[in-house]
């Protein structure tokens, strides 16, 4: 019963203009026309997320700034500190390591990760039977739950001569691995099933991408005498930069935070080979002999969040102006 | 020449929206039509070049390999590996056929591991999750499109804000609310599933979703309906939710399969085993059973995901499309 009691000065319906602030009557401020014009149950619609996004979102997020600043732990009253606990985690040797590391795995994931999925993509595209056949196989993998897939690759990667793929490395006689158990291969190890377990989820939005792509540039380009390649490299792909460039920047964020992989594979070992920033900040908080430093931990999350919410920011106005 | 959308908003158009299960079957059938008259990046004339022909069956033939090997080679051998004894496994991981079947190993897993028990809270959790996040979000998306309050602006802001901050930044003080929730008394909701459902609940893109999706609901059935007298809980439970099944279904299936996969969190607020859902336990028992039990414990537990995933492939499918595009 929101809009009904329109007074019959207001402009009539069919006149375009903003829809609810304009339209809307004017009311006089008292609490018994408030709830007549729906606002109370408005309010109870609203109660839910409130609750949820107050308690659970919005207070830890102002809660992690403040708590940055202080030293907290269970026990006693928290003390503020002022910058201790970035000065402690920027003088922290091992956060060097992390930060190199996880770079690491984010640029390996890149190398490997991201043109596969496009390639898969367009291959797929010209396929004419078994497409459908082809995306359930392709995303098989995504559906395997995380924990269990790591769990599984973890016996894959059995460093024995008749580990699984050192027995297949065998057959085309190339010497058995270490994988995870030395420093050098370790991380690309982890990075080799990290690409396996997302690479499914990519090249579903990039065959969904492909068919916006309009046939006439490919008659057009016909036309000139180009090649199937040419056709690829100068109408697919450009046609797809702005999905290829969110799924860039997304990639670039999930990588930035990777915990699941390193945590099960190698706990960040072998010698501090696969320790990420987001092991650190778990370290910090939950596997401290001496008791939470939730401050330190919140310093560190701090700062990796401010990089991260710039790409997504960058992220969101791509996605905003390609939407619209 | 048409603009370069990402082209998984498209499927959240309304009107065809608004048929419900008719509008999403009329799209498969508009699509298969325009696969006869439309065309990839291979022409119909080079296609019958001998050239073209034999690369694209060496194309058919890599993809062929190359999905099965990757997509369903780890599952078939997971699946064989729950019923090969230990050693079997270690010596020739990929004989084909193992020298004896050890059928044990599943009633093993399933009753002295308990992954029955796992199993149990890991659905539990799962529903929980899917139903409170579809109360949130269709309530908030309800209130923030149909209804829009004057304040509605401010709070879509505020929604909006949380999805630039990464999850990482909420672990610690979040894990301190659920530790020492603002409730009277000395309450911890440590161990309680309320400590996994209720910030899941907290998920932007899910209200993103469905508000967009109730924007573009068409305005004249509100009004028709406000016109008769339908209050804004009549209008929520008779009118918008019926029309809104697609995306009900696609923000179901984001929930179920997020809960499902989540480890980082349940581990942290359930320390309690005997409340842990499956990917925190199978982490932790693997040191202290035998290697082909444990393969076992891991073959059942994909069990649920894989069947889900087989019999909703068209919906699983279309919200990955979708949830590629939007989620941060």
């Amino acid at each position: 019963m929101t809009l009904t009691a329109k007074p019959p000065a207001m402009p009539s319906a069919d006149e375009p203009g903003p829809p609810a602030a304009s339209a809307r009557p004017k009311r006089t401020r008292n609490p018994r026309t408030w709830v007549r014009g729906g606002g109370l149950s408005t309010l109870v619609f609203l109660a839910p997320m409130l609750v949820v996004f107050g308690f659970f979102s919005w207070s830890p997020i102002v809660q992690s700034v403040i708590m940055s600043l202080q030293k907290t732990n269970l026990l006693d009253p928290p003390t503020w500190v002022g910058l201790d606990n970035f000065a402690n985690v920027l003088s922290d040797p091992l956060l060097g390591t992390a930060v190199v590391n996880t770079l690491y795995f984010a640029g390996l994931a890149l190398v490997l990760g991201f043109p596969l999925p496009i390639i898969m993509a367009v291959l797929m595209s010209e396929v004419r039977r078994g497409k459908g056949f082809y995306s359930a196989l392709a995303y098989l993998p995504v559906v395997i739950p995380p924990v269990v897939a790591v769990l599984l690759w973890k016996v894959f990667f059995d460093a024995s001569p008749t580990g699984l793929f050192n027995t297949i490395l065998g057959w085309v006689g190339i010497p058995p691995q270490p994988w995870l158990q030395s420093p050098a291969t370790a991380m690309p190890s982890l990075v080799l099933e990290a690409t396996w377990a997302a690479a499914g989820g990519s090249i579903i939005i990039y065959l969904a991408a492909l068919l916006s792509v309009p046939p006439e540039l490919y008659d057009a380009a016909e036309v000139d005498g180009a090649s199937i390649w040419r056709k690829i490299w100068h109408v697919t792909l450009p046609q797809l930069r702005g999905i290829l460039f969110i799924m860039l920047i997304l990639q670039i964020i999930g990588t930035a935070q990777v915990f699941l992989e390193p945590y099960l594979f190698t706990g960040g070992g072998p010698n501090n080979a696969t320790v990420t920033i987001l092991l650190l900040i778990y370290r910090y908080a939950f596997q401290n002999s001496l008791g939470g430093d939730y401050g330190e931990a919140t310093a560190l999350s701090v700062m990796l969040a401010v990089v991260l919410a710039l790409l997504s920011w960058l992220y969101f106005k791509l996605t905003e102006r390609w939407s619209s | 020449m048409t603009t370069t959308r990402p082209p998984v908003f498209e499927q959240l158009d309304a009107p065809r929206a608004a048929g419900g299960l008719r509008g999403v079957f009329g799209r498969r059938r508009a699509d298969r039509r325009s696969d006869g008259g439309d065309r990839g990046v291979v022409s119909a004339a080079e296609r019958k070049k001998p050239s073209v022909k034999l690369g694209l069956s060496g194309v058919h033939l890599v993809l062929f390999v190359g999905l099965v090997v990757a997509g369903l080679g780890p599952l078939l051998w997971l699946a064989k590996a729950a019923v090969t004894p230990t050693q079997d496994t270690l010596r020739q991981p990929l004989a084909l056929w193992p020298n004896g079947i050890d059928w044990a190993n599943l009633p093993q897993a399933w009753n002295d591991v308990h992954i029955d028990q796992f199993f149990w809270n890991t659905i539990v959790i799962a529903a929980g999750s899917w139903a409170f996040q579809l109360v949130v979000a269709t309530t908030a998306g309800y209130a923030l499109s149909v209804l829009r309050p004057r304040y509605a602006p401010i709070l879509n802001g505020a929604i909006l804000a949380t999805m630039f901050i990464p999850a990482v930044v909420l672990l610690v003080p979040l894990y301190l609310t659920i530790v020492n929730p603002p409730l009277p008394g000395d309450v911890s909701l440590l161990n309680n599933y309320l400590a996994v459902w209720l910030p899941a609940a907290a998920n932007a893109f899910n209200i993103l979703l469905v508000k967009r999706f109730f924007d573009a609901l068409p305005r004249e059935v509100f009004e028709a309906a406000r016109t008769d007298g339908a209050g804004p809980f009549r209008l929520f439970w008779s009118i918008v939710l019926p029309m809104s099944k697609p995306i009900l279904g696609v923000v179901s299936v984001f929930a179920i399969i997020a809960a499902w996969k989540d480890f980082l969190w349940p581990m942290l607020v359930l320390p309690d085993p005997a409340v842990q859902p499956l990917s925190v336990r199978l982490p932790a028992v693997q040191q202290s059973i035998e290697l082909d039990v444990f393969l076992a414990a891991l073959a059942i537990s994909t069990l649920i995901p894989v069947a889900l995933f087989l019999l909703f492939q068209g919906v699983f499918l279309r919200s990955a499309g979708l949830g590629g595009a939007v989620k941060g």
